[in-house]
């Protein structure tokens, strides 16, 4: 903090602020004099970064538009003749297209889970001090921090012993290991911002608190809201070890339906792809939405 | 914000509570309960007491996983920390580029991970993958199914590119926060990019920085999906990770004493890394109001 402050003092320690501030002018038009070079040069690294990360996505989505035989006799940087069978492959067949009926059905059970569970709890941690308070924040930071190989197996047995295997609600439970924590946490940093002062003014003007939630807090965290559905159901969405131990067929998430064809031997690349390119497409619809609060999402509400 | 100590609000918390204990502690006692017994099957038990766990500390194969892990979240993390942060510092800060450069960034964090995987083993084939395909024909030997070289290479990669834009990420939102008057400052007391960089950024950054190397730790430790679908662990040994280990001993071998007690001694590194995590994430939000209104 100290080394931070350090140019704000001397600048006011030569005691010529406002001179200050006329040089420093001149220097930014001395700036755009000669920022065409520079800025040619630093929009060159995100650029070349960005195109590192579509190339293999790129890929992609360039072999699920070839057929097999394409695919396989030669290679080319587009498609000859690109065709949508791929995609109407997954369309008509049900071993394809249950999975991500499957996927979905639990990832929105999971989000609506976490969700209403962690509102009120978020609004306990971010308003009130209560006996075990920071010892029970932490131990729910330890599950999302768990690795899922842990669980697998006892997940399995206890879903077993339930009689829940292979069902959506079976993985929807499971995955609320990582995503009720990840919603308290990020919930709890959206409240935070809110001042306690309009909970007050609240009570005083007669409402309940059941009344003031839904009716006044719920719209001032409704970004956060939608940031912790959002981080809950791409969590849920990328999972894939404890969805796959959990279900055999009825229930089967999209993911462990394209494991399935990598090990099978009659290995159909093309529409192999094109069941890839269609699980990039949810996230890539709504990331818009949340793209100002990405980085506090990852962070778990912390930036 | 001051707090009122209320301890009613536990009612608001239980909910909560028994759901994450139903889904962590039942399969935590579980997990404790195997790791000290025996079993010859017809779930037959007997007290094996800490034999599970003294062989595991001395198993050659726990401390190779260990070790390969560890190499593997330090190279990933020197690789991602620094690329990160340079790029966070080249990216447009106003006008058309910012969302354009968030939204194409973030996409790979949001690819299924083992879409990720079949990403990059698609890729990196030297028949029908661009990579494989251009690095065979300038001569360099790729094969990650038989090399361990090109294997590790490829997880790496694999990862830097699925993972760096969360560094970015973090970053940028470190360096939008830093108000315009110290860049003014700086440039009144002509200091150089450098300095800019080292005095004012990388202070301001240092919080977010924190985060992301502790997450990047954290998720990297238990790395499982991308490499299996990838490598496989292979070729032999040579990319089978903590998670790939365990998982294969457990659901694939049903060693469950042996995956049991592994699970314990993993969960218990994770448990102090997540405390230091812990500690920095509360320091973090307690040093936050003054700049929470951005």
């Amino acid at each position: 903090m100290t080394v931070v402050s350090e140019p704000t003092q001397t600048a006011r320690s030569t005691g010529a602020l406002p001179k200050g501030r006329v040089i420093g002018q001149s220097k930014l038009h001395l700036d755009k004099a000669k920022r065409p070079l520079s800025e040619r040069l630093t929009f060159l690294v995100p650029t070349l970064y960005i195109v590192f990360l579509m190339l293999p996505i790129y890929w992609l989505f360039n072999m699920s538009l070839k057929t097999n035989q394409e695919i396989l006799s030669g290679f080319s940087l587009w498609p000859a003749n690109p065709t949508l069978a791929n995609y109407m492959v997954i369309f008509t067949d049900p071993s394809w297209y249950s999975g991500y009926i499957n996927s979905i059905t639990y990832v929105v059970l999971n989000t609506v889970i976490s969700v209403s569970v962690a509102l009120p709890a978020a609004y306990a941690f971010s308003r009130y001090k209560f006996l075990g308070d920071k010892h029970l924040f932490f131990w729910l930071l330890t599950n999302r921090m768990a690795p899922p190989a842990v669980f697998a197996l006892p997940f399995f047995q206890l879903y077993s012993s339930f009689g829940l295997i292979d069902t959506h609600i079976a993985v929807a439970l499971a995955h609320c290991l990582f995503n009720v924590p990840l919603a308290v946490w990020i919930l709890e940093g959206f409240m935070s911002g809110v001042p306690k002062e309009i909970d007050e003014t609240a009570y005083i003007d007669g409402y309940s608190f059941p009344k003031f939630f839904v009716k006044i807090f719920m719209p001032l965290i409704a970004s956060g809201i939608g940031v912790a559905a959002f981080f809950c159901f791409m969590f849920s969405w990328v999972e894939l070890l404890i969805a796959r131990t959990l279900t055999t067929t009825d229930a089967k998430p999209i993911a462990a339906t394209m494991t399935r064809t990598v090990s099978a031997s009659g290995l159909d690349w093309g529409v192999l792809a094109a069941a890839g390119v269609l699980t990039i497409i949810p996230g890539a619809l709504v990331i818009w939405f949340v793209r100002n609060y990405i980085a506090k999402g990852f962070a778990l509400g912390r930036v | 914000m001051e707090k009122t100590v209320n301890n009613k609000a536990w009612f608001m918390v239980l909910p909560v509570l028994v759901l994450v204990a139903f889904s962590a502690v039942i399969p935590l006692m579980t997990v404790v309960n195997y790791s000290v017994q025996d079993t010859f099957g017809n779930n037959q038990f007997f007290w094996a007491g800490t034999e599970w766990f003294v062989d595991l500390l001395a198993s050659e194969r726990f401390t190779d996983a260990l070790v390969r892990n560890l190499i593997f979240s330090f190279s990933i993390l020197a690789i991602q920390i620094p690329l990160g942060i340079f790029i966070a510092l080249c990216m447009p800060r106003k006008g058309w580029g910012v969302p354009v450069c968030l939204v194409l960034m973030a996409l790979p964090l949001l690819v299924p991970w083992n879409v990720v995987g079949t990403i990059w083993q698609v890729f990196g084939r030297a028949d029908i993958g661009l990579l494989g395909y251009v690095l065979n024909n300038i001569g360099i030997e790729y094969n990650y199914t038989q090399d361990p070289v090109a294997a590790w290479a490829t997880v790496i990669i694999m990862d830097v590119w699925h993972w760096t834009s969360l560094v970015v990420l973090l970053c940028y939102a470190g360096l939008v926060s830093i108000p315009e008057a110290y860049y003014q400052a700086a440039r009144i007391d002509g200091a150089s990019k450098w300095a800019i960089f080292r005095f004012i950024q990388l202070p301001k950054m240092h919080r977010v920085l924190l985060i992301a190397v502790l997450l990047r730790f954290m998720d990297s430790f238990m790395i499982y999906t991308e490499p299996f679908v990838v490598t496989g662990g292979g070729p032999g040994n040579s990319t089978t990770f903590l998670s790939i280990d365990l998982v294969k001993m457990a659901l694939g071998q049903f060693d469950l004493g042996p995956a049991a007690a592994m699970s314990l001694v993993y969960f218990l590194i994770i448990l102090v890394f997540s405390w230091v995590f812990y500690t920095v994430m509360t320091n973090v939000g307690a040093e936050k109001p003054e700049t929470k209104g951005e």
